[in-house]
């Protein structure tokens, strides 16, 4: 069972109908404790991936992963824009040169992408961030590669423990990112940047079900 | 939402249009990527100074272009840092040769943008520098926060280190003067009501007619504490007593103090509060040398007002009246 280029431009563009249909709500969880603009920025960065997502034969996984990345580099902005695009330039770097991958393949891109996050933005997991969220969904992954589970039982089970992060992150105290200068006041609120990537492992996870 | 705007998407764009259309004597604006350069850029030999930010917080950074000040600035989406792309060509359309000089706010986002952007100069073989702003006492500095804010300094700093640059300082020497202003200048802030982001459509938070926030940022973002509204002269208590005492400034030393509003209060109250510093200074011994009064970093329509002390010495004295001839601040010219 494998993700062909095709299932990674679908997943992509699926994600930015998310992102689109939840950009109010992303920025309500943001206006509780950082700036009210983590919607609005990913909506326009992901406008843009959409416009220019690479199409062809010639094109594999890597070039559409680290695409995405560069144009979420310059049209996002703040500190999710780099963010983002590091997960995107990192899971494509991952995964170069290939036009399909599968359970082990895409855990071992996470743990990439994950990496970058955490070397970026100097976050660790408890801190109220998108790591928190990242990090138990690549250790499902890991898991169910070890397990020997299906691709679509795996991500099932990343998008789930993403999930259970993102939901962690409401009683935290932020200590990285602008929520931290709210310091004991940021606890009781859920962590935006924890959301959206939640949203785009469960994407994955839905998109990615009955790949064959 | 009550706003003097088209679509919520176009503030910035035709922001910038107008100030091309207001400024041409003083600025050149770059579109896609977005940047402001001074209308004689590169000026050759001279260190070029590069600031940064959200839109939103006007007159910084655009209105600070011009002589004796900045060579560009980068506006990114309102409260919004912006990329590296429109760093890295600012930074290329400046550089005169002696070297850039990046100036930067303490905020996740706008540390990682530019240190992408410092790198993809340097690979192209420009000479960077990057200094950090991070005055706000508000926000308590250690491991566990993402360090203090970079606020009102910001502004003091553009223009002192911009007239070191065009003194014809090295890179060297502008960076670490601008390092030196940051270690003895500090800000604290307050807000009387939100701001409502154009693209939000709402108020970021809400605030009850009779409370108001203590320890602000300039995003809009709630504050340390909330309380109810005290008098003029007990807010300036709170803002004043935290920064004399966190530097410390003490007996004798000589400072500029500049109370700046949010965006929303008007010079009258801007003044009170001044008054009421200056007297609180003096008692401690401390002598204004030189100030600043008026909104010059704010956040959109917010009520609020924020201190900003730096110690000053002769060379700060002589650069601060040194010229600058830029939209949002001009004398000596």
């Amino acid at each position: 069972m494998a993700v062909t280029k095709k299932d990674v431009l679908e997943w992509v563009r699926a994600f930015a109908k998310v992102i689109a249909e939840n950009k109010e709500y992303l920025t309500e969880l943001d206006a509780q404790i950082g700036d009210a603009d983590h919607g609005a920025n990913m909506d326009r960065g992901f406008r843009a991936v959409l416009e220019k997502l690479p199409e062809g034969e010639d094109v594999d996984i890597g070039k559409i992963m680290k695409t995405v990345g560069m144009t979420l580099l310059s049209k996002v902005g703040g500190a999710g824009g780099p963010l983002y695009s590091t997960i995107f330039m990192q899971a494509g770097m991952s995964i170069d040169g290939k036009d399909s991958f599968d359970l082990a393949d895409w855990a071992k891109a996470l743990e990439a992408a994950t990496a970058g996050v955490v070397r970026l933005g100097k976050a660790s997991p408890g801190d109220k961030t998108m790591v928190d969220a990242l990090t138990p969904a690549v250790k499902a992954l890991k898991d169910a590669t070890e397990q020997g589970l299906s691709l679509g039982e795996g991500l099932k089970k990343s998008a789930e423990a993403a999930e259970e992060g993102m939901i962690a992150t409401i009683p935290l105290v932020a200590r990285k990112g602008r929520a931290s200068y709210l310091g004991e006041r940021s606890a009781g609120h859920q962590d935006p940047g924890a959301t959206s990537t939640f949203m785009l492992l469960d994407t994955a996870a839905k998109v990615w079900a009955n790949c064959s | 939402m009550k706003k003097l705007i088209n679509k919520p998407e176009d503030v910035v764009l035709e922001e910038l249009k107008g100030i091309e259309l207001a400024h041409p004597d003083l600025v050149k604006v770059h579109y896609d990527p977005d940047f402001i350069v001074r209308a004689d850029a590169p000026v050759k030999g001279k260190v070029a100074l590069v600031s940064g930010g959200g839109s939103g917080h006007e007159p910084m950074h655009g209105g600070f272009v011009g002589m004796g000040m900045l060579d560009a600035a980068c506006p990114g989406a309102v409260f919004t840092s912006p990329t590296p792309d429109q760093m890295l060509e600012a930074t290329k359309a400046v550089d005169g040769g002696a070297g850039v000089l990046h100036i930067v706010k303490n905020y996740t986002g706008d540390i990682m943008n530019f240190e992408m952007a410092a790198d993809l100069a340097k690979a192209e073989g420009i000479d960077v520098e990057a200094v950090v702003v991070d005055d706000d006492v508000a926000v308590k500095d250690s491991l566990y926060t993402a360090g203090r804010r970079g606020v009102g300094l910001t502004v003091l700093m553009e223009k002192l280190v911009g007239a070191a640059a065009e003194e014809g300082r090295s890179l060297k020497e502008v960076a670490d003067l601008a390092r030196k202003i940051n270690g003895q200048g500090r800000s604290m802030g307050m807000a009387l009501t939100s701001c409502t982001v154009p693209h939000a459509g709402k108020p970021t938070f809400d605030l009850p007619e009779d409370e108001m926030e203590i320890g602000i940022g300039i995003h809009g973002e709630p504050g340390r504490t909330r309380m109810k509204i005290k008098p003029a002269d007990e807010v300036t208590e709170m803002l004043l007593t935290p920064i004399v005492e966190d530097l410390p400034f003490e007996s004798g030393d000589e400072v500029l103090l500049f109370v700046n509003s949010m965006g929303g209060t008007p010079l009258i109250e801007l003044y009170i509060v001044y008054r009421k510093a200056v007297e609180m200074l003096e008692a401690k011994g401390i002598k204004v040398v030189r100030n600043l009064i008026g909104p010059y970093i704010t956040s959109l329509e917010m009520a609020g007002a924020s201190i900003t002390m730096l110690k000053m010495d002769n060379d700060l004295i002589k650069l601060w009246d040194a010229p600058v001839k830029t939209a949002g601040m001009r004398w000596g010219v």
